[in-house]
């Protein structure tokens, strides 16, 4: 508990009345904390029990009533198998890997230009990477398209992952760029000094210095890149037009268009699409705060 | 709500020689043209080509009819005259509506009542021992495509009481049930409520750390004092977190501007229209409609509504490499 936990908490009551009314205000508080709890999982827990419940036992009984238990993997294997939901997995899998090591590897490159290297209106520039950090991804939206159809038609960049790892990489990069340069920026220069003094060339310097004493700020950045792919709906919609390589946010979005309400598919697709995330907020919780927190320029 | 979480990033974390003049005193050195232009090429490239050049179309082809998506027939300021005066985009007779309209209500709504929960579970948790696992459960769903966000509470909103967990708790205590997203005064509401759902969580751990920055000897003092904890709170913890907390206005406000999954999923801007918002009015009418023209009026919109931001965004890295 922080200092401040305990000082908050407030002294000791040093009356009976005093403590009956602080255990009061204790309990006020666990009670307030407990609902507070309650409504941020029990949605989440409603639709995982219901992606394991048969069909017919999802439109007879509430999720909720506990006499009604018979749990099915049927559900996933449906979803799986007959709606293409492992391809869409494999299709996300597709477009989130190249989507986050192409902005990491070019971000960080630009980052230590803008950091270890002298070149004239090196700051001007910056701050114009700065300001594109907010620009909308519907600003290119029509343009990427009348691009990719009219002046590069033979790479068929909407009918494969092209243009969405593209659209991806060019719209994460100025917080890319604006991360890691104010990361690198913190190495001591001594350090960068010494190793220019015995001969390292910048991208030896890059390579073996700043990349690997970089490593939480790259991993919190490549993270939060990731998941920011992994859970995307808008681009995909606008960027993927083979109804083969659709990610799952997609695929999920064809159920519920296609079926409306069969809950069994739903609940087990949604929770298809939301492992990958929960796996990494449970297991990689610290950097994945921190690059959510950093991240939250976009 | 894997929402687009300004950067939030707790003041301790940015050093202070994150400033943009940081280490140039110690460079004897002159400028390495050659090292800057190939560590720089690969970003410049993508970033005009990709972000810069169809920003710059986006405005152009806005005065433009678009047909096809390229330029046919110079129209002048036609599609915005269009766009503002569409009822669907922005009515402002009583009670107003339209897409614009929603945006204003979810920035009123959304982001007053993410801080206001965000700051009261941030300091009621910092009395308890089970803080971190509070503030991971409602962490939790910043972590999850706003695709699936919307899948778990269309389904706690369905009409039918054996799906739908809050009509069925009205049902129980016999109210007849509601159609949460099916009524057009309703909807509006009962989106921002997920909205806020999925972002309390970041909030909170942002206010957390806010909130635990400030010395305990000044609230100490205060309590020596006879300063009460209504005071305490008010005097002090709330002057004290207002810049994080502005910072986090800021942030919210852009995931408004920005949100698009979440009512795509959800109501797909329905019933009938609304629900819309801004960013769904845009690939509505781009994308569905082949109105390439009017779309990108549409996001000019955006991106002008955007810039003051920007503007704030770059001061303050700015005055941030001062200090």
């Amino acid at each position: 508990m922080s200092v401040l936990a305990e000082s908050l908490a407030g002294s000791r009551p040093r009356t009976p009345a005093g403590r009956a009314v602080a255990a009061l205000n204790h309990a006020v508080i666990h009670i307030v904390l407990g609902l507070i709890g309650l409504i941020w999982l029990v949605p989440t827990i409603g639709l995982l029990v219901t992606s394991f419940r048969p069909r017919s036992d999802i439109q007879a009984t509430g999720w909720w009533d506990i006499f009604e238990l018979h749990f099915t993997l049927d559900n996933y294997r449906q979803v799986l198998e007959a709606q293409g939901m492992l391809q869409a997995f494999m299709n996300t899998v597709f477009i989130a890997v190249p989507s986050t090591l192409l902005p990491l590897g070019i971000g960080a490159l630009a980052a230590y230009a803008f950091s270890w290297i002298r070149f004239p209106f090196r700051d001007t520039l910056f701050l114009i990477v700065t300001a594109f950090l907010l620009v909308p991804v519907q600003v290119a939206f029509i343009p990427l398209l009348t691009m990719s159809r009219d002046l590069l038609p033979d790479l068929q960049l909407t009918r494969g992952f092209g243009a969405i790892w593209l659209a991806h990489t060019a719209f994460a990069l100025p917080f890319g760029i604006f991360l890691l340069r104010n990361f690198f920026i913190t190495l001591p220069p001594d350090m960068i000094e010494a190793a220019r003094i015995d001969g390292a060339s910048d991208f030896r310097l890059f390579r073996t210095i700043v990349v690997p004493v970089s490593v939480p700020a790259i991993a919190a950045y490549g993270i939060f890149q990731f998941l920011w792919v992994w859970n995307d709906l808008l681009m995909a919609l606008v960027f993927v037009q083979d109804s083969s390589k659709v990610p799952m946010t997609r695929a999920i979005q064809n159920l519920l268009s296609q079926y409306g309400t069969e809950w069994h598919l739903l609940a087990a697709g949604a929770f298809l699409l939301m492992i990958v995330p929960l796996l990494v907020f449970f297991s990689l919780q610290r950097y994945f705060v921190q690059g959510l927190l950093a991240g939250s320029i976009k | 709500m894997g929402l687009a979480p300004t950067p939030v990033i707790p003041a301790r974390d940015l050093p202070a020689r994150a400033g943009l003049t940081a280490a140039r005193a110690r460079r004897p050195e002159g400028p390495n043209y050659v090292a800057a232009v190939l560590f720089l090429l690969p970003a410049t490239v993508l970033l005009a080509v990709f972000l810069l050049y169809p920003a710059l179309y986006t405005v152009l082809l806005s005065f433009n009819r678009g047909r096809n998506g390229v330029f046919t027939e110079w129209v002048g300021l036609d599609n915005y005259v269009r766009l503002f005066s569409d009822p669907d985009f922005l009515n402002l007779t009583f009670p107003p509506s339209g897409a614009l309209w929603n945006n204003v209500l979810w920035i009123v709504f959304y982001t007053s009542i993410v801080i206001f929960l965000g700051l009261i579970i941030a300091v009621v948790a910092a009395r308890v021992r089970y803080e971190s696992i509070i503030k991971a459960i409602v962490f939790i769903p910043m972590a999850i495509a706003a695709t699936a966000l919307a899948v778990i509470w269309k389904f706690v909103y369905s009409p039918d009481a054996n799906i739908g967990l809050l009509n069925a708790i009205l049902g129980a205590v016999g109210v007849s049930p509601i159609s949460w997203l099916g009524d057009e005064r309703i909807v509006n509401f009962a989106l921002i409520a997920v909205g806020i759902w999925g972002s309390v969580g970041f909030a909170t751990v942002i206010l957390s750390a806010a909130v635990k920055s400030i010395p305990a000897e000044i609230i100490e003092s205060a309590r020596v004092e006879g300063a009460k904890e209504r005071q305490i709170f008010f005097r002090i913890i709330l002057p004290m977190v207002s810049l994080p907390m502005s910072v986090l206005a800021v942030t919210l406000i852009v995931n408004v501007i920005k949100l698009f999954d979440l009512i795509y999923v959800m109501t797909a801007g329905g019933p009938g229209k609304a629900s819309r918002v801004i960013a769904f009015t845009m690939y509505q009418q781009a994308m569905q409609a082949g109105q390439f023209g009017y779309g990108s009026a549409v996001a000019v919109v955006m991106l002008v509504v955007l810039i003051p931001i920007m503007v704030f965004n770059v001061r303050r890295f700015r005055t941030k490499s001062v200090t």
